[in-house]
């Protein structure tokens, strides 16, 4: 009985790998790169021909202030590789590490914006991500960034806040999540106004 | 908090009370061998299968048949992965060209998926190419959901049982459940998440130049395929490292919701499948309630502590939520969600780094895992764990009012309640052994990476994690060592961590299901006795109450002295270490 078991098993196990581990995800493959090949393929974002990104995934605009930042990251930003700090909600060095982000954020922000103190900074600027390339930033922090960016670009607050509002994202109006702002949308429709 | 967070959690109780009666159905007819509608389709695939491996006409087998098939049938899938991991640098579909991992951390991680449990030393796109992911990840995410789904509905066979001592054919319900359940579930679910935004495809890394001229690797892969069948199958693997926190694995707070809910779906669907194969769906419904009340309760206490500051950015002087480790997608509410979702379930899933939640939102998924997996818990394991837990409350009310318990009309006697007893201290203590074991030894703690209380909590979540078959992590715990990652080349990892989660996995995995096979076995045939004015009915409010303090009551008396030590210290602290 046991022979029979381990032969059954056997030829299950080779079936049912190439059923379930070949043939499932090549089909399922096939069907995706035919009907929803811009997602399947990483929603790539293009400019001037040239891949530039993915609108899901945060890249490092590497504190060039005319464009919005997105959230601190404990990978360098690498989606081949990604990571969270991990440290844990005691930890002495994740507090100067927020510590160290939070006087890096003020300093960036404080000359457009003089009455900004650090009980107005939102917890989502200076708390690293869980995957380490969140391509999104909370209202608030889009509110306090735009006015750098409106103030270096030249261009009027009101331009600026309304960019940031249609690339707004609400998953099922809003109920299912926060607003989250996608950074390298806006940043690069901030780059198409200045085009025009 | 949001009133926004609270509907969304409202919403998933909602549609998967309303999906459970549905589904449950559905699991109950398929197992029951009628002719669902898929068999126009898969009819003749399912015959020739299961001609080809169980031969043409598969007899019944008793509880020890059954659980020799299981055995043997888990042991050849886990020398099929072991395998698969140890030659993947000669595998095609390898377009980075990864080595093939070291042994222990091949030992560990085909330990993870043969027992349903997806606990990941290693990070998806660092370290397996793509035909370990389909061939190795993906095809045991179905495998072992199968199993414990096929031993689960032979467990609830004994217990229904009038006559007789057969609990159906093994490998009948092995391919049935593959077939009807869960490969169509998987296949809707992916074409959904891609859908959305998840990605699907073998090209391999993609190199692009960003906006502001810095290089960036776009690591892509047949994802959605993966992650569809993992949130199913309570396997809970990640592609990617960060798990569901990764956008291409979790793309918006909608596939989100619909992670959370897939995660608990086929666990709580069985509970109506049971009411049903016994005769009596309000049995059915009383498991569910226990366990929608449990996780009820469990997010509301974790999602008012994340939507609190840690001690680390309070003294910093940072105000707001506990956004640490968390995307802004999602925020507290969606995070804590799959949280929750992710551990009551067997499933591990998570959209969140959960080694920075705050102490007491770091203790709710620890305490969920410590129920033995019963909220919810895996696919099949999880309901015959609960009903274990059912026949242990039984015979508590009957030692209060002193009375021979019974349950569906059969008496639970000595030798069931032996076995119920084994089962419900053998997985704590295994976890608190090897918790004891990781933090008194060098090699041990070799693995923890947080200084202070929070270290020990990654130990004890990690053989919590592991020996109850759910796969998340406090992850700063580490085995084996990213060969790939920034700093750490050439680094070999934790081989006692490897093989220690390992062993936890497997025994944790088999040992309760061959005592509830056992269990089931005994009640196979047991003559029913007519239920009377005296017979204590376990379909009411009043029992289900008793069950959640039976479970409870359990987890805490095993468990709150460790949970002091690490997450509760920290929770009733400021101080940073």
């Amino acid at each position: 009985m046991i022979l029979g078991q381990l032969r059954s098993s056997v030829v299950a196990v080779v079936v049912l790998t190439v059923l379930l581990g070949l043939g499932y995800p090549l089909a399922i493959t096939g069907v995706s790169q035919v009907l929803w090949s811009h997602q399947a393929n990483g929603s790539t974002v293009q400019r001037d021909g040239r891949t530039v990104g993915s609108s899901l995934i945060g890249q490092d605009f590497g504190g060039n202030p005319a464009y919005f930042q997105t959230r601190p990251s404990a990978s360098g930003y690498d989606p081949a590789n990604t990571a969270a700090s991990n440290l844990g909600p005691n930890s002495k060095r994740l507090s100067d590490e927020i510590l160290a982000r939070l006087r890096v954020y003020l300093r960036r922000e404080q000359p457009y914006d003089a009455g900004l103190t650090a009980a107005d900074v939102p917890a989502d600027a200076v708390t690293a991500s869980g995957s380490g390339v969140d391509p999104d930033i909370s209202v608030a922090d889009a509110r306090i960034q735009a006015r750098r960016v409106a103030a270096i670009r030249h261009l009027p607050l009101g331009t600026v806040l309304r960019l940031v509002s249609e690339h707004t994202n609400s998953s099922v109006a809003g109920l299912l999540g926060p607003a989250a702002i996608d950074v390298l949308a806006v940043n690069l429709a901030l780059d198409g106004l200045g085009a025009r | 908090m949001t009133a926004g967070g609270w509907l969304e959690i409202g919403a998933l109780l909602a549609v998967l009370t309303a999906l459970t009666p549905l589904l449950g159905g559905y699991i109950d007819r398929v197992f029951r061998g009628d002719r669902v509608l898929l068999a126009r389709v898969l009819g003749p695939a399912e015959r020739r299968l299961i001609g080809l491996v169980a031969g043409r006409e598969p007899a019944g087998q008793d509880w020890k048949q059954y659980a020799t098939s299981t055995l043997i049938f888990s042991a050849v899938c886990f020398l099929a992965l072991y395998v698969i991991l140890r030659t993947q640098s000669i595998h095609p579909l390898n377009p980075q060209g990864f080595r093939s991992p070291p042994w222990d951390l091949a030992f560990n991680t085909a330990a993870s998926f043969v027992s349903n449990t997806s606990w990941q030393f290693y990070g998806g796109e660092t370290t397996l190419s793509d035909f370990s992911q389909m061939a190795g990840i993906t095809v045991h995410s179905f495998l072992s959901a199968a199993v414990g789904l096929a031993v689960a509905i032979a467990i609830v066979r004994g217990f229904a049982n009038r006559s007789g001592k057969l609990l159906g054919n093994f490998w009948v319900d092995l391919i049935r459940g593959l077939l009807y359940v869960l490969l169509p579930l998987a296949v809707v679910g992916s074409l959904f998440l891609v859908s959305q935004g998840s990605i699907q495809t073998l090209a391999g890394d993609l190199h692009i130049s960003t906006l502001v001229g810095g290089d960036q690797t776009l690591a892509l892969g047949p994802v959605a395929s993966e992650k569809a069948i993992n949130v199913l199958s309570s396997d809970g693997g990640g592609f990617y490292a960060v798990n569901s926190a990764m956008p291409f694995e979790d793309p918006t707070g909608l596939t989100n919701l619909l992670e959370a809910l897939m995660t608990v779906l086929i666990p709580a669907a069985l509970t109506s499948t049971y009411g049903r194969m016994v005769g009596n769906r309000r049995q059915g419904w009383a498991l569910y309630g226990v366990m929608a009340v449990m996780l009820l309760g469990a997010m509301a206490v974790a999602y008012p502590s994340e939507s609190l500051p840690s001690p680390a950015m309070h003294a910093a002087a940072v105000n707001g939520v506990n956004m640490e480790g968390k995307e802004q997608r999602f925020a507290v509410a969606g995070s804590t969600l799959m949280a929750v979702t992710g551990t009551a379930s067997g499933d591990g899933t998570t959209s969140a780094a959960l080694d920075s939640f705050t102490g007491l939102g770091g203790s709710i998924p620890m305490a969920d895992m410590m129920t033995g997996e019963v909220i919810f818990g895996g696919v099949g394991s999880g309901l015959f764990g609960m009903l274990l837990m059912v026949l242990l409350a039984v015979f508590i009310a009957g030692l209060m009012v002193g009375r021979t318990p019974e349950y569906l009309g059969k008496r639970i006697e000595a030798t069931e309640i032996k076995l119920v007893t084994l089962g419900a201290i053998v997985v704590p203590l295994i976890v608190l052994f090897m918790t004891a074991w990781a933090i008194s030894t060098r090699y041990g703690l070799r693995s923890i990476f947080n200084a202070g209380p929070q270290g020990f909590s990654e130990t004890l979540y990690a053989y919590t994690s592991q020996a109850n078959n759910n796969g998340s992590a406090f992850a700063g715990y580490v085995g084996f060592v990213q060969p790939h990652a920034p700093g750490n080349a050439g680094a070999t990892g934790v081989t006692f961590a490897d093989l220690a989660g390992g062993g936890a996995m497997l025994f944790g995995r088999f040992v309760p299901m061959l005592l509830a096979l056992a269990v089931a076995g005994s009640l196979s045939g047991k003559r029913t006795i007519v239920s009377g004015a005296g017979t204590m009915r376990t379909d009411t409010v009043i029992f289900a109450a008793l069950l959640i303090a039976t479970i409870s009551i359990v987890a805490l008396l095993t468990f709150v002295p460790a949970l002091m030590l690490g997450p509760l210290v920290q929770a009733l602290t400021g101080r940073l270490f």
